[in-house]
């Protein structure tokens, strides 16, 4: 378990990050996000034992990293930021000098080093120097580096920044296939990702925490969670808003946009846990509306992240 | 167990360092420029032949002049490269201390000089064909600067640790190591003699490279002159320590 206490940081007189403290259990993917500038980074630091926290300690799987620290260090596998990788090694000398820090010698350090670019696809490449890779090579560089010593905990920020779809794919189906036996934090600013391998979110603005909940609860504190968006044919907007709006059962109704005689609007209903699909086509029916599509909104992360963080304004406001 | 896991983990440091300078042009700029300049020196400028004498002198009196800007060149990306890279953050999270670290980078540096200065053996093999000369103090001499090498490289590392700009590393470097040597320099310390303290000109004079080279140069290997550049070194690598762990607490 990775155990987050109270970790403090000024910089200079600034407060990067601000008493943040969190747990994570072996089994959990944890995503940190943020908009940049939030602390994620610096956190991530002092975790791992780079940067010294101004108060506060990081506890890894029972060391502590302040105290303890070579032990702490051990236990982890990390992944910095923008990846950074010797650029006159090659892959394969590279990874060797880091099997060789990571305590492995003789065949098994061999066996580990080919194992570990096998695994992640770097087998075209293993005798090429680092600076003649592309971006995404070099940061599945710096992902195996991370993994060489098959560590219990995982810290890797922004781990799929610079890929192509297909390598974000790739290394986080790698990251999902690895987290049951490992407790993982990674950071991004990709929402999407997010939702796609995290099993918890933590959401960090100007050095607080500020969420700590799993990506669908999150998606609840959605505005538009719940409701549902038609298309409709031939129909008059106006008289489509006031017959929806007699139903009890709706707080609002909203048009996105109009083309002629088609549009698209949205209705939010009173209590957004409870599920109107049902209701909603049974008034158009009623009304003999013509329904091109209809889908219920899950929710949008980007918009619960916008209104948290405080950036911006949600896209869509009741 | 501890002991091992060290060892393991300077070794480590230290093969990556050195295959570093090997990996790259650097190390072969350094040999060649480094053998020219000496060869330059000794033969057009001290003019070693005319000299008709079979030793060395001549050749090993411009060692200090020559490290003196060389040495820095090699020490300065030792910590100035991993800062702007980011590879620092790599290496200092690893499950090594940072006296490892510190202690693999520096000897990989001072083998690879060591190297550097083994390929002036033609000089030694010139000399014993010209004439017969005396093996200890040419031995001695490259003992002398060897060392002397080494605690320019301990100020060359440490002010590689101060800065992500090789440049500024470099020049901060030879303007401390200028001050060593000057500091034993006989014009210097002629200067000093006519209204300075006796005190303070012998402490000037012993923090002098050149005082104790000479006297190692000689042929004499006196535990005081290796004292002095093992602790000049050791201070160095203390003062480097330092500055990286308060970089990390920032």
């Amino acid at each position: 378990m990775i155990e987050v206490k109270n970790l403090t940081k000024y910089f200079g007189v600034k407060k990067v990050v601000d008493d943040i403290s969190f747990k994570v259990n072996k089994g959990e993917i944890l995503g940190f996000l943020g908009p940049n500038g939030a602390g994620k980074s610096t956190t991530m630091r002092m975790i791992t034992g780079f940067f010294a926290p101004s108060a506060g300690t990081a506890v890894i799987g029972g060391s502590d990293i302040l105290e303890d620290s070579i032990s702490a260090r051990k236990k982890i596998g990390y992944l910095p930021e923008n990846a950074p990788v010797y650029p006159d090694m090659t892959v394969w000398g590279y990874l060797d000098f880091c099997a060789q820090i990571r305590g492995f010698s003789g065949t098994n350090r061999k066996k580990r080093v080919e194992e570990t670019i096998e695994k992640c696809f770097l087998s075209e490449v293993k005798f090429q120097t680092v600076n003649t890779l592309s971006k995404g090579f070099k940061q599945r560089v710096c992902f195996a580096q991370s993994i060489i010593h098959d560590p219990e905990y995982l810290i890797l920020d922004e781990p799929t920044d610079g890929l192509d779809p297909n390598q974000k794919h790739e290394v986080r189906l790698m990251i999902q296939r690895m987290s049951m036996e490992k407790a993982i934090i990674l950071s991004t600013h990709i929402l999407e990702e997010m939702d796609a391998v995290c099993t918890r979110a933590i959401i960090i603005a100007n050095g607080q925490l500020v969420i700590d909940d799993t990506p669908s609860n999150l998606r609840k504190k959605s505005a538009v969670h719940g409701a549902v968006t038609l298309s409709l044919h031939n129909h008059d907007p106006e008289g489509f808003v006031s017959c929806i709006q007699e139903q009890d059962w709706v707080s609002s109704v909203k048009i996105l946009e109009k083309n002629g005689n088609d549009f698209k609007a949205r209705i939010f209903p009173e209590n957004n846990d409870e599920p109107v699909a049902d209701k909603v086509i049974s008034a158009m029916f009623a009304n003999n509306y013509e329904v091109k599509s209809i889908s219920v909104e899950q929710g949008r992360l980007d918009e619960v992240f916008r209104t948290i963080t405080g950036t911006g304004h949600p896209l869509s406001a009741k | 167990m501890k002991t091992k896991e060290t060892a393991n983990n300077i070794m480590a440091i230290f093969k990556r360092e050195l295959s570093g300078y090997f990996d790259s042009p650097v190390a072969y700029v350094f040999i060649v420029i480094f053998l020219l300049l000496l060869g330059f020196f000794t033969f057009y400028i001290s003019r070693f032949f005319e000299m008709g004498q079979a030793d060395l002198r001549t050749f090993f009196e411009w060692h200090p002049w020559i490290f003196l800007f060389l040495v820095p060149a090699v020490a300065m990306k030792l910590w100035a490269e991993e800062r702007r890279m980011g590879t620092m953050e790599l290496i200092l999270t690893f499950p090594v201390t940072v006296t490892e670290v510190i202690v693999g980078k520096f000897l990989a540096a001072w083998i690879f000089i060591g190297i550097a200065l083994f390929f002036t053996f033609p000089m030694v093999i010139t000399v014993s064909y010209l004439g017969e000369p005396d093996i200890g103090p040419i031995l001695c001499a490259y003992i002398g600067s060897f060392l002397s090498a080494g605690a320019f490289l301990s100020v060359g590392i440490m002010t590689s640790s101060l800065t992500r700009s090789q440049v500024i590393s470099f020049i901060v470097s030879v303007v401390i190591c200028l001050f060593f040597i000057l500091a034993g320099y006989p014009p210097v310390t002629n200067v000093l003699s006519g209204w300075a303290p006796i005190w303070l000109l012998n402490l000037i004079s012993e923090m002098g490279f050149l005082s104790h080279l000479i006297s190692i140069e000689r042929g004499v290997l006196d535990l005081r002159d290796l004292l002095y550049y093992f602790s000049v070194i050791a201070f160095m690598l203390v003062v480097n320590g330092i500055i990286i762990q308060n970089r990390r607490a920032l």
